[in-house]
């Protein structure tokens, strides 16, 4: 049965791919689903006392703290969390696939340097060691997209490693060097079909902990910059508000929640189809 | 054992080297000038560069790395560009704080991560097992600062039951506490429920529940602990997450520790203050995985000391 049509019988993945999908819609349609521009500061868009306005009929969301339409730049925001995700998350499963493979496989100095790295980069707290690069780096889109990836790059790289190494010592490995074929040959033909299950999954799982990391950022203000809309920075700017227009923070929040489950979902149900070790535990 | 032991403890210091290193180099790249930064911004070029030369900022890039190292081993981090105080001394003034509310975190992420598990696996395939998984998916999917500020609403501004943020009695604990443990139960409860329904499959456990002991006694007396085992190996490796929680819990309840401390930092861009806070960390969580792992034979016999 195709990966597919498994995840089609489990409710939760179905579940989660439908958030996904529902995201992906809303960024990539987002000029047609919005009626205001994301940064558009509205006339009509604060009370007399300069205070956001609640949901009604024209604003279906309220507006912010400077009267911009909260719907508006939380559809905008959609294309921050998947622009951020999916680039910084891609970059990081390559980055820890070539580490993990290629210490994996030629072991020797090259991989005891590469391990010990991984494990030196362990040691640093994710969040604060993406502060750090965010401070030194001014944070665009893109940056923070890369902060995110060199930090998160470490955990792939120790999982593809062990895989490789047990893989390399497997019985038709062995053969397969015994009758002479190249490294190159090995690598390609061999390891690297055997990884793309273990790959496909981290693409997954860690979209959500990209999104949840670029959210924490851009929260503490050191993330995406405003008028970008991020869902990190939507809280950041309207936290003071939160007791007065308490939805200004639990609605963008809701969202962060909803895409790092959906993502969390679909990640965990591929693992179960895919890893073949994990048949009946779950 | 003790070759073991001692070539662990080298490879830990070895790591921290070679985060002390790092860290410097960040310090180097990061665009401010310390110099000017301190001598405020009315100061005199002449003035600056009396500053610049007092912090030996001139100096070449190793041998400042080495004034640096032989500084860190001495137990100095520094001096903050803005507070105009010792980095090791702020530091140490707000060490107690995290670490009261990192040790009432794990207790927290234990209690409903293992119960939260052993009823799920307990209750396998059942509406509660799925419900419970449900909600333990939403606890990893769902940021710090959303928990945070949720919690905050709910039962300190609407309900009024905690205080709104603050330090200092039993009652400004929980909220902090809880946010931080959410993230780690969602975790744990997913671990101890695999980790018992795999126990439960075993052999011991079947030949327990042939003799006719009560099931009650079986999950306790024999499913449990053994269970239990991979969560303790998951507990040091844990201390990595506190650390970066703690800059976001800490902000968000007014959590007087070293989470706030670096954030108030990276407002100001107070470079050193972020990078002792940074090294603290990493000595946690090196010490952390050493005493996961130095402990985990002891507790599971079947793990040998490699």
């Amino acid at each position: 049965m195709s990966v597919l049509s498994q995840l089609s019988t489990r409710p939760l993945a179905l579940f989660g791919l439908t958030i996904v999908l529902i995201t992906f819609i809303f960024a990539l349609f987002a000029p047609w689903l919005t009626p205001y521009a994301p940064d558009a500061q509205m006339f009509d868009g604060l009370t007399l006392e300069g205070a956001p306005l609640s949901p009604n009929g024209q604003f279906w969301l309220g507006t912010d703290l400077l009267g911009r339409d909260l719907f508006s730049r939380l559809v905008y925001g959609a294309q921050t969390s998947l622009i951020i995700g999916i680039v910084a998350n891609g970059v990081a499963v390559s980055v820890g696939a070539v580490v993990g493979i290629v210490a994996g496989f030629f072991r020797g100095w090259i991989g005891t340097i590469l391990m010990r790295f991984t494990d030196l980069m362990m040691a640093f707290p994710a969040l604060l060691l993406a502060i750090v690069l965010a401070a030194i780096f001014k944070p665009s889109l893109w940056i923070v997209a890369l902060v995110i990836a060199m930090v998160n790059w470490v955990q792939v790289a120790r999982v593809i490693y062990a895989q490789t190494v047990s893989l390399a010592e497997r019985d038709f490995i062995v053969a397969e060097r015994s009758i002479g074929a190249s490294s190159t040959r090995i690598l390609f033909h061999h390891i690297l079909p055997h990884m793309v299950p273990t790959l496909l999954v981290w693409s997954t799982l860690g979209i959500a902990t990209t999104v949840l990391l670029e959210a924490t950022l851009s929260y503490l203000g050191i993330g995406v910059q405003p008028p970008i809309p991020s869902w990190g920075n939507i809280i950041f700017e309207n936290q003071t508000y939160f007791t007065s227009a308490p939805w200004l923070v639990f609605i963008p929040g809701a969202a962060i929640v909803l895409l790092a489950l959906g993502f969390n979902l679909v990640g965990d149900a591929l693992r179960d189809i895919l890893d073949p070790t994990l048949k009946g535990k779950s | 054992m003790s070759a073991y032991l001692i070539r662990r403890i080298l490879q830990a210091a070895l790591i921290l080297l070679g985060v002390s290193f790092i860290t410097f180099t960040l310090l180097y790249l990061v665009p401010a000038d310390p110099a000017r930064q301190i001598a405020g911004r009315s100061a005199t070029a002449q003035t600056v560069e009396n500053i610049r030369e007092q912090l030996g900022l001139n100096l070449p890039f190793y041998e400042q790395y080495w004034r640096y190292l032989t500084n860190l081993l001495q137990g100095d981090f520094g001096r903050s560009y803005l507070q105009k105080s010792e980095v090791g001394e702020l530091i140490a003034a707000r060490l107690p704080a995290s670490l009261l509310l990192m040790v009432s975190a794990i207790f927290t992420e234990l209690v409903f991560g293992v119960l939260i598990g052993v009823v799920a696996a307990i209750k396998r395939d059942s509406w509660l097992d799925k419900v419970l998984m449900v909600l333990s998916f939403v606890g990893v999917s769902a940021p710090q600062f959303v928990v945070g500020i949720l919690l905050l609403y709910v039962f300190a501004v609407q309900l009024q039951w905690f205080p709104i943020g603050g330090y200092g009695t039993f009652a400004h604990l929980v909220l902090p506490s809880l946010t931080l443990g959410v993230l780690g139960a969602g975790w744990y409860s997913r671990m101890m429920r695999s980790s018992l329904i795999d126990v439960l499959t075993q052999d011991y456990i079947r030949t327990a529940k042939a003799k006719g002991m009560p099931s009650v006694r079986v999950i306790f007396r024999h499913a449990l602990p053994n269970a239990f085992l991979p969560i303790i190996a998951m507990i040091g490796i844990d201390i990595g997450f506190f650390m970066s929680g703690i800059v976001v819990v800490e902000s968000v309840f007014g959590w007087p520790g070293i989470g706030q401390l670096a954030w108030q930092a990276i407002q100001r861009i107070d470079i050193p203050i972020i990078m002792g806070v940074t090294l603290v960390s990493a000595c946690a969580i090196v010490l952390g995985n050493l005493v996961a792992d130095l402990v985990a034979p002891f507790v599971d016999p079947r793990i040998k000391l490699k």
